[in-house]
């Protein structure tokens, strides 16, 4: 029962995790109609930053938030100097050069901080267990996580829905040549959104980084689950992919973790070992499968442009 | 007897609160030249697009040559006889003249999943090309990629793809749409010598050719038929005066 | 009609001769690395032409083509392993085990378009890594070693050098007058004229979709075939062959050589790995010249190299 609770609270946490790099693409994607390979590079800065910096200064709030607003600044940077070139050009380029970046990423990080991963030890007070439940106890940092990604998809949603930035976001994700029109520095706002969607790919790279390590080509294998997320979610939709990346974190943890069990109820016990390693990380790509015969616009598809 | 080719039968069609088709029943009669007339947002592109299949009605039936068509999808409509030229020129830009109608001519010539012999070569596909391009005078300039066409030869080269399908209805939206004096001539000239051989529904702002074309004009407004007849009938019609035609609009005689 | 005799031909023309005769001269100079470079970059100068027949012909910008090459590589590996050595049975395996994936794979992917399209036959492709690394049995992540390459008999020899070189580059020719054969067919009309305007060939009659789908299974089947190839180049096949960043290598040969045109990707592999190879022996940092410049690239010279050379021509 208590593995139970706690599975779907890890699940919860990778969801969450998964959310917050989501929603950084699909922004990005909905306002300025980008295709952002690179954000599981920005990702992976923001786990190499929070490494360095909070062995840096010894205190992890600090260096986390410093690891932050490198990463944005990192962003805004990276979007200056060459994306905003390719505003307008077909997807296709787009999916090329930030693929480039990629690259370029992976070897400089290599460059910098050499082949081996970091670790990110926890300080002290976030390694103790808390009490949630009568008799069950989570750790700290873990609820943390949860905490504060809640707290930004709140915050996002105010944002987004309540300011009057948000309504220039919402406003140019339908119509951009209207927005410039109106007199509001298109550029300005792109760089910020950029910068936007970069930060919350950082946080999500810091966050999880005491818990995995910190190494080369974490980014990608992430990417590709915000992705499926966006996929399943519905394109351009934040809601559709708090929902769907609450889905998928539950289906890939829960999967993994009691997929084995089940299947060896049901078959041999070599055939259960072969299949389910296997069976777990297929899990994610037959629930995409799914959701593309039975709806392919997505489960929560945002407005039509 | 004259037989209904196409019959729409209240057919109905809504985006979300604005109902766009309202209960639109006509018929068009094999052999005629129908056209279609209505004020902008009439509803006349959502009726186009159901009947050519990229849209598909609320309610209510269409039927082509006697078969109930309403759920099949555009590829098969085309199958069946139905052609249509596009209002904003649709045709492959890359490839030429020539090429845009032999395609259409393939899709009407057995199957192609032929994957060897080269079709550039079918002697029978580039005659039917040719013979589809020389009824609209596009004959000389066959081989030019589309891109290099004028506007009114795109908008002649969309009525030979849709004549290569072999149609036994062509739905023509809106023929005349960017043309200027001598072409939109040259444009009803052509439409009168089409007419003899196939059955046509013409969706037209033009009201000199409409008026010179039409064997009968149905009157679109709100996305309903208000009136259905002979030219003079609707010319004399005092709601599509009001409607549509209006005082300043002079309509003169064509014989 | 314009003249055979034009730049791009004769660049085709002389490539072809210099891989023909690639062997002589390394026979000649004692270089062997050059006959083993040169087999990888013909294999994959295959996939790359596979993946432009969906990509530039066909408009399906696919991020995960390097899926059939795993899977015609695991069809080698896998059935040396349980002791089925001969070419004859393994080598239709890989073609048909590849056709399948492209069709399911296919029927789903196409029923999205445009920047969903990438992200969903990337999402599979990655799919297909992570059950190969889940195969305990085949070695997992580590890969599996194939002790003996495929075995035609008094056919051809797979293991003397020379010959296996050749049997790639009569399979990549073969591939490519295939493809050439495809394209100008009336099959291939018909796909091009989907990747021109959709809404135009439903008009006329055509099933866009249907003719999308078996281009794309067509595709697969040949990337399968490299896969076999590639398996039995290196002697080994692992997840690491499907990884998504090798697809991105892929498109990128396709789109540097030159997409759309027959030639392009062989182009476009030559380069690709050439400078590969002589970046990483400059410097073991290459992927800090090779992502800007890919960047450059995207920027200023879409249309390739075959692109740059077809300019020139126009003079």
């Amino acid at each position: 029962m208590l593995v139970v609770v706690e599975q779907l609270l890890n699940g919860l946490q990778f969801g969450l995790l998964l959310f917050l790099l989501a929603a950084g693409l699909t922004l990005v994607f909905g306002i300025m109609d980008f295709v952002n390979l690179a954000h599981g590079s920005l990702y992976m800065m923001g786990a190499y930053f929070a490494a360095t910096f909070v062995a840096w200064t010894g205190n992890f709030i600090l260096g986390c938030a410093m690891a932050l607003g490198a990463t944005l600044l990192l962003g805004i940077v990276l979007e200056f100097v060459a994306l905003r070139h390719l505003y307008g050009r077909d997807h296709l380029d787009h999916v090329l050069a930030t693929f480039g970046l990629i690259l370029f990423f992976n070897d400089a990080v290599r460059l910098i901080w050499g082949p081996a991963g970091l670790a990110l030890p926890l300080p002290g007070w976030l390694t103790v267990p808390v009490q949630i439940l009568p008799g069950v106890y989570y750790p700290a940092y873990r609820l943390s996580i949860i905490l504060v990604a809640l707290l930004v998809a709140a915050l996002l949603y105010v944002v987004v829905m309540r300011t009057r930035i948000g309504m220039l976001i919402r406003a140019g994700a339908s119509n951009r040549e209207m927005i410039g029109a109106l007199g509001i520095n298109i550029k300005l706002l792109f760089t910020l959104v950029f910068g936007l969607g970069a930060a919350l790919a950082g946080l999500a790279g810091l966050m999880q980084a005491p818990i995995l390590t910190v190494q080369i080509g974490m980014g990608e294998n992430i990417l590709i689950l915000a992705f499926v997320i966006i996929v399943i979610g519905g394109i351009g939709s934040i809601r559709g992919a708090f929902m769907a990346a609450i889905f998928v974190g539950m289906i890939d943890t829960l999967g993994r973790a009691f997929l084995p069990d089940l299947l060896r109820k049901v078959l041999s016990s070599t055939a259960a070992s072969t299949a389910a390693p296997a069976l777990s990380s297929m899990l994610i790509y037959l629930l995409m499968a799914i959701v593309l015969v039975v709806r392919p616009e997505g489960l929560f598809p945002a407005a039509k442009r | 007897m004259a037989e209904h080719l196409l019959r729409v039968e209240k057919l109905v069609r809504r985006f979300g609160g604005l109902v766009a088709t309202d209960n639109l029943s006509m018929e068009v009669v094999r052999g005629e030249l129908h056209a279609i007339i209505g004020p902008n947002g009439a509803g006349k592109t959502t009726l186009i697009s159901q009947l050519t299949g990229q849209l598909m009605p609320n309610s209510g039936t269409i039927h082509f040559a006697g078969r109930d068509i309403t759920g099949l999808p555009p590829y098969r409509r085309s199958g069946l006889g139905l052609a249509r030229s596009f209002q904003i020129t649709s045709l492959l830009r890359d490839f030429t003249a020539a090429d845009n109608v032999a395609l259409a001519a393939q899709a009407h010539a057995g199957h192609s999943y032929r994957f060897w012999a080269n079709a550039q070569k079918e002697r029978a596909l580039r005659e039917a090309a040719h013979a589809a391009l020389a009824r609209v005078g596009l004959d000389k300039r066959a081989n030019v990629p589309v891109s290099e066409l004028s506007h009114g030869e795109q908008r002649e080269l969309e009525l030979a793809v849709a004549l290569a399908t072999k149609p036994q209805l062509l739905l023509l939206d809106e023929p005349m749409a960017g043309l200027g004096v001598t072409e939109s001539q040259r444009m009803v000239a052509l439409l009168k010598e089409l007419r003899k051989e196939v059955t046509i529904m013409l969706v037209e702002h033009d009201m000199e050719a409409v008026f010179a074309l039409a064997d009968r004009i149905t009157v679109l407004v709100y996305g309903g038929v208000i009136a259905c007849g002979k030219p003079d009938e609707i010319r004399n019609n005092e709601e599509v005066r009001r409607a549509y035609l209006g005082d300043q609009h002079a309509v003169t005689r064509h014989g | 009609m314009k003249s055979a005799l034009n730049l791009r031909n004769v660049v085709a023309a002389l490539v072809i001769a210099g891989l023909v005769l690639l062997p002589v001269y390394s026979a000649l100079t004692g270089k062997v690395f050059i006959l083993t470079m040169f087999t990888r970059i013909v294999i994959l100068a295959l996939a790359a032409a596979s993946l432009n027949l969906i990509m530039g012909y066909g408009g399906m910008m696919s991020f995960g083509h390097a899926a059939y090459l795993g899977i015609g590589g695991y069809a080698v590996g896998i059935l040396a392993f349980e002791g089925i050595g001969s070419g004859f049975i393994q080598w239709p395996v890989a073609l048909i085990a590849s056709a399948l994936f492209a069709l399911v794979i296919g029927a789903l992917s196409l029923r999205t378009r445009g920047v969903y399209f990438i992200m969903i036959t990337l999402a599979f492709a990655q799919m297909a890594y992570y059950i190969a690394s889940s195969l305990s049995r085949y070695g997992a992540d580590d890969g599996l070693t194939i002790y003996k390459r495929s075995n035609f008999g008094s056919l051809v020899d797979l293991s003397d050098r020379t010959q296996f070189y050749y049997v790639c580059l009569a399979c990549l020719l073969g591939g490519l007058y295939l493809i050439w054969r495809v394209v100008n067919s009336r099959f291939g009309l018909v796909v091009q004229g989907v990747r021109s305007n959709e809404q135009r060939m439903q008009a006329i009659g055509f099933h866009a979709n249907r003719y999308r789908l078996v281009c794309f299974v067509i595709s697969g089947t040949i990337c399968g075939l490299a896969g076999a190839l590639l398996a039995n180049n290196t002697d080994f096949v692992s997840p690491a062959v499907m990884y998504w960043t090798r697809s991105g290598d892929l498109m990128v040969m396709v789109i540097l050589g030159g997409m759309g045109t027959l030639f392009g990707p062989v182009i476009g592999a030559i380069v690709f790995l050439v400078l590969e190879e002589l970046l990483s022996q400059v410097t073991e940092y290459w992927a800090l010249i090779m992502g800007p410049l890919l960047l450059l690239i995207v920027l200023f010279a879409r249309g390739g190299i075959m692109g740059l050379l077809g300019r020139f021509s126009r003079g």
